[in-house]
């Protein structure tokens, strides 16, 4: 930093250097903070997915806290008597009655419930965008491990609490999800019947499985949450970042922006930009209407049952899973198992097992800092690719009876098409993906599967930052 | 320090720490001679003591085991809360002795130092980081406009954010200053709704009454109390409340001006309420006046009259707001 220009105007006197100072002659934190004043960030347009999840669930913890104020997880009977006139008179659980009052009666109830939908919706959201890129540049590869298995944790809990969320209000919609995750729950070998009566607290619908998805929801998942963002971070902090080829940027540097003030300022943008988005989301879109599906009645069900987007895919899944049973010795594996717990078990675990898979196959042992473009790796692209491919049909067959409705198409046909659709469409997508990336590589005049390739990234680089960057170390 | 059990032997140096060993073994009598100079290894050669000691750790960690299978057998067999207590207690105390005997005995008990570096950084160290500060600084002092736009934005978000606090709960009103018998004409009543006539009371005891209807109102309850002859020859009424006895029955709030507790004792031969909270004490006969503890104002009394069946009834409010005080209680 010697280099740097110095304008320093009696440091003594001001109230920030005074404020360091006290800190410092306490905790030491000088070469500390230094540190982290010069923390290095690499720019690049698709770092920013993972920093969105940060931010929405900042939010969530926010609207979720005055949430809390006022929903009442309780699966006691009441009379409605508030401000909704077509629910007056109805009888309902003291959840559905609260998340109703919030709704109408609550001064920024409603904006708060939305927003807070809205940032659960766009949390999962950004985590697998954040996911995807992880994946598509080989940022997971050796040292990166520990951290893509916590982000893989952290999808899995933000889907979770998502779900837990969205079940907690009683009404119609949300009932009929609980009760088949209690079915998928049932489903389970051996454990099966035992787990759903534990967790619901009897046969369905339970006495108890309000009251227990609320602590879960509102307490264990964030805490779990935000001690894994935690490590998330300070690991990102050790190792520092990935980045993408460059001039000057090699394995053993980090190229980017200083921490304090600029990316301190833009992140900070990012944040409330953030919050903007969700807070005219949350104003002006609607989301979760419960008020229009009516308390749960066990025995009633409306057609258009959608979950939350996040857990399309499963639901389609469970559509387009054929009528088999196995049944055998007495014991029967139900059909909801092998969507419900086979295939998302299938999921997650090759998810966590991806880094390990690769550096299997490719016997690449390495330690890696720069990152693949995609098409520099056309085998886990296209796998990648025809994986989400795979998903999106999978997520598209869960709204099998809204297409079938509003194309005027029978049911039956929609959801045939969708089984051969989840056979036929990874494949071809993979074959395309690999295809484009060896054309794209062509076309860049460089071999494929090439390992550390200094390669410009096109409008990346801003100014030819000297390779001689101090990396933000105590030392520097 | 023992000085027969020096600590110079080459597997003793715990050279890692670049420290001197300051203290050896204090507890020199716990080790056997063999044990002086013990070897880096775990695998200690056991003397006659140490192998009982081992066995005792072992001992404990068995009656840990022991004792978890008998903490399942409990909830087998329907549960006892002591047992389940004695049998958790002995599960984790079996571990923590075994480990604590396993630590004192076989593992090395070196003493090292390791330096205490001054916390406060160099001053260079300081200089950098304030140069580095006040580079990013600069930036922002040099746009003024912005630092002011930019705070005043966000303190006027931390403004807006606020308002919605209103949403938790009502304005307070007039509820503090106010309970059901306001207005006058309400009968007094027990707990179980039934009115009270004045012959119906004792001088030895004080009755807990209600406004009629409002038997569940937590600012109302309040404490009928018959005055013996004596007594009520010393009652002195205070100024605007002489009619408010009735055949020498007086009312008060039963809530403490201290800090809301009821005020359920009453000494009836000398004519004090004691709060069982915080002993604040108050003197029926002088109209409950604090007499000690922390209260500092008297109990609220209740006008009483007659109804046309010989029922007590209040002809008004307490004469003053019931229970701890408050900021605005005289506004």
């Amino acid at each position: 930093m010697a280099e740097r220009p110095t304008r320093r105007r009696s440091p003594e006197r001001l109230l920030t250097h005074k404020g360091a100072r006290w800190v410092d002659e306490r905790l030491g934190t000088a070469n500390l903070a230094r540190t982290a004043l010069n923390k290095v960030f690499p720019d690049h347009w698709s770092f920013m997915a993972g920093e969105l999840a940060l931010y929405c669930f900042v939010v969530l913890l926010l609207t979720g806290v005055y949430l809390t104020f006022f929903f009442d997880p309780s699966t006691e009977m009441t009379t409605y008597t508030g401000s909704y006139a077509p629910l007056r008179g109805v009888e309902m659980t003291q959840a559905y009655r609260s998340a109703l009052d919030l709704s109408f009666d609550v001064r920024s109830g409603l904006v708060m419930r939305q927003i807070h939908h809205w940032a659960a919706l766009l949390f999962v959201a950004a985590i697998v965008v954040h996911l995807a890129r992880i994946f598509f540049t080989g940022a997971f590869r050796k040292p990166r491990e520990v951290n893509w298995i916590i982000g893989v944790l952290l999808l899995i809990l933000a889907i979770f609490n998502g779900l837990f969320g969205y079940s907690l209000l009683d009404d119609q919609l949300s009932g009929t999800g609980l009760r088949i995750i209690y079915s998928i729950t049932l489903s389970l070998p051996v454990v099966g019947t035992w787990a759903a009566s534990l967790l619901f607290g009897g046969e369905f619908p339970g006495a108890d499985i309000i009251e227990r998805l609320y602590v879960i929801h509102i307490l264990l998942v964030p805490a779990i949450i935000t001690v894994l963002i935690t490590a998330h971070l300070a690991i990102i902090v050790r190792q520092k970042h990935t980045q993408f080829p460059g001039p000057g940027r090699r394995e053993d540097n980090v190229v980017g922006e200083r921490m304090w003030p600029t990316y301190a300022a833009k992140a900070l943008g990012l944040f409330f930009l953030t919050g903007a988005v969700l807070s005219f989301l949350g104003g002006v879109f609607q989301i979760n209407p419960v008020w229009i599906y009516g308390p749960f009645e066990p025995a009633e069900v409306s057609s258009a049952s959608q979950p939350d987007w996040y857990m399309g895919w499963l639901d389609g899944a469970l559509r387009i899973m054929p009528g088999w049973e196995i049944r055998a010795f007495g014991f029967e594996i139900p059909n909801p198992f092998f969507p419900g717990v086979l295939l998302a078990g299938v999921t997650f675990g090759l998810l966590f097992a991806w880094p390990f898979l690769e550096a299997r196959v490719t016997g690449d042992r390495a330690p890696h800092h720069l990152l693949d473009r995609p098409r520099q790796r056309p085998v886990r692209t296209a796998l990648g690719a025809a994986t989400l491919s795979f998903y999106i049909v999978l997520f598209l067959g869960g709204a099998a009876d809204v297409l079938a409705l509003t194309f005027g198409l029978s049911v039956n046909a929609v959801l045939w098409t969708f089984r051969f659709a989840l056979l036929l469409v990874p494949p071809l997508v993979g074959w395309t993906t690999y295809q484009l990336c060896k054309e794209l590589s062509a076309r860049d005049g460089v071999p494929t599967a090439s390992r550390v390739r200094v390669r410009d990234i096109p409008g990346r680089l801003r100014r030819g930052t000297p390779a001689s960057e101090p990396a933000a170390g105590p030392q520097a | 320090m023992s000085s027969d059990s020096p600590k110079d032997g080459p597997g003793d140096a715990p050279s890692r720490l670049e420290d001197q060993p300051i203290g050896i073994d204090d507890r020199p009598a716990l080790r056997s001679p063999s044990e002086q100079h013990p070897p880096q290894t775990g695998e200690a050669v056991l003397t006659k003591r140490g192998e009982r000691t081992e066995r005792a750790a072992a001992g404990c960690f068995t009656v840990s085991i022991l004792a978890s299978l008998g903490l399942a057998v409990t909830y087998w067999e329907g549960g006892q809360p002591q047992l389940e207590g004695i049998l958790l207690a002995l599960v984790l105390a079996g571990i923590g002795t075994g480990i604590v005997l396993w630590a004192k005995h076989f593992m090395p008990e070196d003493e090292v130092a390791e330096d205490r570096k001054p916390l406060v950084s160099s001053e260079d160290d300081m200089a950098a980081y304030a140069q580095d500060f006040e580079a990013g600084e600069s930036s922002l002092r040099s746009r003024r406009l912005l630092v002011a736009t930019g705070g005043g934005a966000c303190a006027a978000l931390g403004l807006a954010v606020l308002f919605p606090i209103r949403s938790l709960g009502p304005r307070p009103g007039k509820d503090l200053k106010r309970t059901p018998y306001a207005g006058g004409g309400r009968r007094i009543v027990r707990e179980d709704g039934s009115p009270i006539r004045p012959e119906e009371l004792t001088t030895d005891a004080l009755l807990t009454v209600w406004p009629e209807d409002h038997t569940d109102a937590a600012d109302a309850p309040t404490l009928l109390i018959r005055l013996d002859e004596e007594q009520e020859r010393q009652f002195t009424p205070r100024e605007g409340r002489e009619g408010w006895t009735v055949e020498g029955v007086v009312a008060f709030s039963k809530l403490c001006t201290h800090a809301g507790c009821p005020v359920g004792l009453y000494q009836a031969e000398i004519g004090q309420l004691l709060c069982p909270c915080h002993q604040s004490t108050f003197d029926v006969i002088d109209g409950a006046r604090p007499i000690f503890g922390p209260a500092a104002r008297s109990l609220p009394q209740l006008p009483l009259a007659l109804d046309d069946e010989g029922h007590l009834i209040a002809t008004g409010d307490f004469s003053g707001p019931t229970g701890p005080g408050f900021w605005d209680r005289d506004r």
